[in-house]
């Protein structure tokens, strides 16, 4: 067993950034004389190429498929095959929605090592070891994979940087079985606005999460980002709830705070998934009544306290 | 029909918790023990096809753990499953994800249902896994991340969205049986009522061994699993610099951040 094996995705056209991320990834991993592959799926899997061609890629495999997006039925299919055929002793994903759809399944199929959510990857006297979360990201977690010859690995975005430089990678193309899909995906939907808020632009972002408590208090938090100038933005817990709309929702299933540079985060623990969407911001000031909350550990400034005893006396300055 | 409803007995960590002497996990009477958050939804959204339906629906919930995790299983008694089965063996103590699916895959295999439902991941260890790995062990079409489902018991077909990276959905269908894991959000999981907790004491919760579902010990824990645990630790975090004092204190410090970022921002 030798060699990584890349899984590149992509949607509605579009190269996922996080593709190029494994590829650094796979950088880290490779053993001496170890060659990286990436392959990429889809109905014209050559538009990618080019954006692929980064160093550390020795070769891109092609896999034409019968579907333009995701399927599990349709990657399981093709990735076991290549996967059958060149025996790699890693392979590396997105840990993405659509990898949770389709990687647990190939690795209970092959019989492969397996982690999820990897946030670092290493080789320890020569065995891989990779470092997730447990707990609710209260612990790290080790973990290998004793007599496995193959790993599979779903390494987490925004963890690795992607490689800069360009590369003239090998073209291979690979036929993969013919798969009748037991699924058909649709069309695609953007979430309704709901309100014309466009969190992705806002600068200035005040975000309330689960320590609000009831619906009753929104309003409060609503005139105070109005009174200091800044965008209400919400957690998962709250647009689920429906006390503000999922346009508001900041993180990886929400928006991303992409312009964001002073977010006041109020109520919010901090889950993983929300942080995917704002840890970038270069000011965070996180207040909770939790000292303990995970939102500190990406903040700059920290406030342990009531949250509505500082937005009461946050109020009366504006 | 009938729905199998794959549920977790989560646990968090207490405050002052502390790693477990071998270094391989934590001490276990530092745990707090919860029915994962997931599987909330995923019960929820079980229940209410049910209740829609014209025809009989079984709803059926399915746990992997000890006699302890029948609190998790009467707690989905009480909101709406007519059945709960518990699978344990001392053997399966130890098994991550792929293992835990294989066991719960023997048993939806005894059960047949038209349905299987589970959480996108679990709040502890959060692989996000177990649903579709179970999918593979049975064969059946499979999906993560549902955010909103159709389906009528009998039909052959489930049309639903996926929720998917940056607040976009995808509508999709698929053939039944099934395995779908639920979203968050999909719906709005009730409370149970005084009165559904009492009937849910007196309901059963048939428990299954290894040797009831033809597996083995080979199947399950170390042997059984995709990976090893080697080594828990307590991360060196990252801290904000904390602003100190009384409310009044603290909230003039903020109001100084929010001034200088708008006269930065000028």
């Amino acid at each position: 067993m030798s060699g990584i094996l890349v899984i590149a995705e992509q949607r509605r056209g579009e190269l996922r950034p996080v593709s190029l991320e494994l590829v650094s990834a796979a950088q880290t991993l490779r053993r001496t004389g170890e060659a990286v592959a990436v392959a990429v799926l889809g109905v014209a899997p050559d538009r990618f190429v080019s954006q692929l061609s980064v160093g550390g890629v020795d070769e891109i495999v092609t896999i034409r498929v019968g579907l333009a997006e995701f399927d599990p039925d349709t990657f399981e299919s093709a990735v076991g095959a290549l996967i059958a055929a060149r025996t790699p002793d890693l392979v590396l994903v997105a840990h993405s929605v659509d990898s949770f759809g389709y990687a647990a399944a190939l690795a209970a199929r092959l019989g492969l090592g397996f982690a999820t959510d990897v946030f670092k990857a290493e080789r320890i006297d020569g065995e891989l070891v990779a470092t997730r979360g447990g707990y609710g990201q209260k612990v790290n977690v080790e973990v290998d994979f004793p007599g496995r010859a193959t790993v599979l690995l779903a390494l987490r975005a925004n963890v690795w940087k992607p490689p800069e430089k360009s590369a003239s990678p090998r073209i291979t193309a690979f036929d993969a079985p013919r798969v009748e899909s037991r699924a058909a995906p649709r069309e695609f939907i953007e979430l309704a606005a709901g309100d014309d808020i466009d969190m992705t632009g806002a600068e200035f972002i005040l975000s309330i999460g689960r320590g609000i408590g009831e619906e009753a208090k929104v309003p409060q938090f609503r005139e105070l980002a109005d009174a200091i100038g800044a965008t209400l933005g919400c957690s998962r817990p709250i647009a689920d709830a429906g006390w503000l709309p999922k346009s508001r929702q900041v993180g990886q299933s929400g928006k991303t705070a992409s312009a964001c540079k002073l977010y006041i985060a109020m109520g919010v623990s901090g889950a993983i998934q929300h942080l995917a969407g704002m840890k970038h911001v270069s000011t965070i000031v996180a207040v909770n009544s939790d000292a303990e909350a995970s939102i500190f550990s990406v903040a700059k400034f920290g406030i342990v306290g009531d949250i509505f005893e500082i937005a009461d006396e946050l109020r009366k300055h504006f | 029909m009938k729905i199998l409803v794959a549920v977790k007995q989560v646990a968090a960590l207490d405050e002052d918790f502390e790693i477990r002497g071998d270094g391989r996990d934590v001490e276990p009477d530092c745990l707090i023990r919860d029915l994962n958050e997931w599987d909330d939804f995923s019960l929820e959204e079980a229940v209410k096809i049910k209740e829609a339906a014209a025809e009989p629906v079984e709803v059926v919930a399915v746990s992997v753990g000890p006699e302890e995790v029948d609190e998790s299983l009467r707690k989905c008694l009480a909101k709406g499953a007519d059945r709960a089965l518990r699978v344990w063996d001392a053997a399966i103590a130890g098994s991550d994800s792929i293992a835990i699916a294989r066991v719960l895959a023997a048993a939806a295999r005894r059960e047949a249902p038209g349905l299987l439902f589970a959480g996108v991941q679990s709040s502890d260890q959060s692989f996000a896994a177990t649903g579709i790995a179970i999918a593979a062990f049975l064969g059946w079409p499979h999906a993560a991340v549902v955010s909103q489902l159709a389906y009528s018991p009998g039909a052959a077909s489930a049309v639903f969205r996926r929720e998917l990276e940056g607040g976009v959905l995808q509508a999709v269908e698929i053939r039944v049986p099934a395995v779908l894991t639920i979203q968050l959000g999909i719906n709005t999981p009730r409370y149970a009522s005084l009165r559904s907790i009492k009937q849910a004491a007196a309901k059963p919760i048939d428990v299954w061994s290894l040797a009831d579902l033809q597996l083995s010990a080979a199947d399950v824990g170390e042997a059984g699993s995709s990976s090893r645990v080697r080594r828990m630790y307590v991360p060196d975090k990252g801290r904000a610099e904390l602003i100190e004092g009384d409310a009044a204190r603290q909230a003039a410090r903020l109001a100084d951040i929010i001034r200088e970022f708008k006269g930065a921002a000028a």
